[in-house]
């Protein structure tokens, strides 16, 4: 088929609008919000300028745009050598100990500011049961910045009731931007409802950043900035791979659905180079709405086991160690997922979670009151992160005091702040760890000016939504200090027209070709963007590894999913777009087909089964540290459409 | 649905070029019509069940359908959000009604203070190449490196 040439022949021209900024900051969670909040600080005194552009609201954007109910990287009084080994231990013995040691060094301030803000954080009571934020106040206990102790769920986790803790996050990092906004004397330096489709690099050096473009999805605009420097913070990939629910459930995906790998491969296109993108999280949670497991585990000390009771991590352990060996000895997040699967598929499911017996033995202890504020703790759990697995509750008649509930491993999903380490390589600290690991600005990506934060740093998860933020300030501050190293403003070689032929080729496609049927769902012409998604999810399910294989690829099942990938990316200039809504669509669904194939490159190249639970390599299915205890890295082309996928060495900074 | 407006309920906000759920949907999923001035969910597949609009609505209009594909009928979770505190009732199947009340915030909307306490610092920005953050640079916090 012909590509269509867009000369808005068809569709209207939006109006163009160019912005020029010194650090522009692309995405509006937490990351981004820390970012604009320590950018300010170090930016404004020197009248430097910093501009956000949010594809949604900053107030409820990005992955903690419900609420969440824990914090889930608190160091307290513990030392940051033990984060990484526990980062190390769950991410199965591949992380940048520089980066995640860095992390541990200042992850507790942003905590710290957040209750400032006027986040609740639940605390201890005089006699060990728990105060919500609210009854901890009136109980005179304090902050954490006063010494209060929090309640632990976890040795690195504390609970809140965290419903608006990205309103009150996003308040700061917008008051921050205001403050700047008024030094500086720019109109405007918040953009919301604009969404980036790619990084423009420098005209004279490609491996320099000199912008971004996007457009406005409720005015016929679009939106040109140039900056010297930019940060992606735009979130990980969900919706990738075909998911368990069929219909209107699939908006149930455990992690935001609109994060679109936008992160990735915008990153990717740019020239930045990748890591670990083999990497996946397989969430095990409750069943259909994926409700959190982390505080029925690790809080009310809830069990799991199979439908006859047995416990697979005690029944499956001295199987397991024959392909895995010591990563067996100290059970990680996947290798959990690993023998729960191995019972499911011998038919002794359903897997359940016993809510029902935990909650009955810790009432044993508690009065009718204290019981009821139980119950209420356990119902907040949801209601704060994920409200439907309360209405599947609800729906079901199930009372998690009364019966126990499934847990069901859902659809791969790539991140890098959660239990995964997915993402863009990044330079590190600089002050320790090996030279390889330090090229001038922490947090700056293989493409000098670009920076990354959050879902976007690879090889380093476990930094949750406290690290994102605080990883979002380092880079913040970072991006000054390069700006005030290389004040030059660059220069991108592309025009606004070009620009804007290519960002609207989707409308023009399809006011082109719409009224050739009678139906404009269905025209040979072009393909919707949600059809396009369906068409990535069923390759990727099918042959790298989804739910419908049970996680097993292979070699020879990867390489035949290529050819239709290849096919897939061949077919992005017939995505038709009916309005802005849509153009949003085929934009994302154009950054998660990069992302997906970055992932399944990755696994192409690495031969052995790293994160058994996650996804399986029938071809290599062991772990082998020999060869494969290393980085593995991609750079893509995107003239080329092309991947090279290599090694790095894994340096390890704190022994065993 | 997942999330639906009632008819009745939605006054398109009073006629305002943008409703309170289109200003805060995080997928870009509702959409005021502007002939009949009521707002709709124009990607139900696409809905998270956040809840933001629900929350936000100033009429109430807007409550959350459970995902049909995997939940039977009858259920509902009804959040009321007020300036401190979130009260929630959850109905379920068999009509057995649950409601809790949880704190969300312990400073006024648009109250956080972002230059107080250990922000309250002057930055000399000379000091940029310093490891750490503005907070811990400027209330000598020392970073530790690995031992």
């Amino acid at each position: 088929m012909e590509p269509t040439v867009n000369n808005f022949e068809f569709c209207e021209k939006p109006e163009i609008v160019e912005v020029e900024t010194d650090v522009l900051l692309i995405g509006g969670g937490m990351a981004a919000c820390g970012a604009a909040y320590e950018a300010n600080r170090w930016a404004s005194p020197q009248k430097m300028r910093v501009t956000l552009v949010d594809k949604a609201a900053v107030d409820r954007s990005g992955a903690v745009a419900m609420g969440l109910s824990a914090i889930n990287t608190y160091m307290g009084k513990n030392d940051p050598a033990d984060y990484v080994k526990y980062v190390r231990n769950d991410l199965m013995g591949i992380i940048r100990e520089d980066l995640v040691y860095d992390l541990g060094r200042w992850v507790d301030d942003s905590i710290r500011l957040f209750e400032d803000w006027g986040l609740p954080v639940w605390k201890k009571g005089d006699d060990g049961v728990s105060l919500d934020g609210h009854q901890a106040a009136k109980a005179g206990k304090g902050t954490l910045r006063d010494g209060a102790e929090p309640m632990h769920s976890g040795k690195w986790q504390i609970m809140i009731n965290g419903e608006s803790y990205k309103v009150i996050v996003g308040e700061a990092g917008k008051k921050a931007l205001e403050q700047n906004r008024q030094a500086t004397g720019v109109d405007q330096n918040l953009y919301e409802r604009v969404f980036i489709i790619k990084v423009l690099n420098d005209k004279n050096d490609p491996a320099k950043v000199a912008g971004a473009v996007g457009f406005s999805t409720r005015e016929n605009k679009l939106y040109i900035f140039k900056c010297k420097t930019a940060l992606l913070a735009c979130g990980g990939c969900v919706n990738f791979f075909r998911g368990r629910a069929t219909a209107e459930g699939q908006g149930r995906a455990w992690f935001p659905v609109w994060n679109s790998g936008s992160n990735y491969a915008m990153g990717a296109e740019a020239g930045a180079e990748l890591v670990l993108m083999e990497n996946r999280f397989v969430p095990a949670r409750f069943k259909d709405g994926y409700g959190p497991v982390g505080a029925w585990f690790l809080l009310f000390k809830a069990t799991a086991s199979n439908a006859l009771g047995e416990d697979y991590q005690v029944t499956h352990a001295e199987e397991s160690k024959k392909l895995y060996g010591k990563y067996v000895d100290n059970i990680g997040t996947c290798m959990r997922n690993h023998m729960m699967m191995i019972d499911m598929k011998a038919g002794k499911g359903p897997i359940f979670i016993h809510t029902d017996k935990a909650l009955q033995k810790m009432g044993e202890k508690l009065d009718k009151k204290q019981m009821k504020h139980l119950e209420a703790e356990a119902w907040e759990d949801f209601l704060d992160m994920s409200i439907s697995q309360a209405g599947v509750w609800a729906a079901n008649n199930m009372a998690p005091e009364k019966v126990p509930s499934e847990l069901m491993p859902a659809e791969p999903y790539m991140l890098g702040s959660h239990a995964g380490c997915a993402g863009l390589w990044v330079s590190g600290p600089g002050d320790f760890g090996p030279e390889e690991y330090y090229w001038g600005y922490n947090r700056m990506t293989t493409v000098k000016g670009l920076f990354t934060a959050g879902d976007g740093a690879g090889a380093s998860g476990h930094k949750f939504s406290s690290g994102s933020h605080a990883e979002g300030r380092v880079a913040g501050k970072e991006m000054v200090r390069y700006c005030m190293d290389n004040p030059e403003m660059p220069e991108f070689g592309e025009s606004a027209d070009e620009l804007a032929a290519e960002v609207f080729l989707p409308m023009e496609v399809y006011a082109k070709y719409k009224d050739y049927t009678t139906d404009p769902e269905i025209n040979p012409h072009y393909i919707k963007p949600a059809m396009y998604q369906q068409r990535l999810q069923k390759i990727m399910d099918e042959y790298s590894g989804g739910v419908s294989t049970y996680y097993m690829t292979s070699g020879t099942m990867l390489n035949e999913g290529f050819k239709y990938l290849e096919m897939l990316k061949e077919d992005v200039v017939h995505l038709a777009a009916a309005d802005l809504h849509e153009l949003l669509r085929c934009w994302e669904n154009h950054h998660r087909t990069i992302a997906a194939e970055a992932h399944a490159r990755h696994i192409a190249f690495r031969e052995e089964t790293r994160y058994p639970g996650y996804y399986y390599r029938g071809d290599f299915l062991a772990i082998d540290d020999e060869n494969w205890r290393c980085f593995t890295n991609s750079t893509y082309d995107k003239n080329t459409r092309e991947w090279k996928v290599f090694k790095r060495d894994y340096h390890q900074i704190i022994p065993d | 649905m997942p999330s639906f407006v009632m008819t009745e309920k939605c006054d398109g906000c009073k006629g305002q070029d943008k409703t309170a759920c289109m200003y805060i949907c995080p997928h870009d999923l509702m959409k005021l019509d502007m002939e009949t001035m009521k707002a709709w969910n124009q990607e139900p597949v696409q809905c998270w069940e956040c809840y933001n609009c629900v929350k936000i609505c100033p009429q109430q209009a807007i409550e959350v359908r459970c995902y049909a594909d995997f939940a039977p009928l009858g259920a509902s979770c009804i959040p009321m959000r007020g300036t401190d505190t979130i009260m929630w009732t959850i109905k379920f199947r068999d009509g057995m009604i649950k409601r809790f009340k949880f704190p969300i915030r312990t400073t006024d909307e648009g109250a956080a203070d972002i230059d107080g306490g250990v922000q309250a610092v002057d930055v000399d920005v000379s000091r940029i190449k310093e490891q750490g953050l503005y907070t811990q640079i400027f209330n000598d916090v020392k970073l530790p490196v690995p031992g």
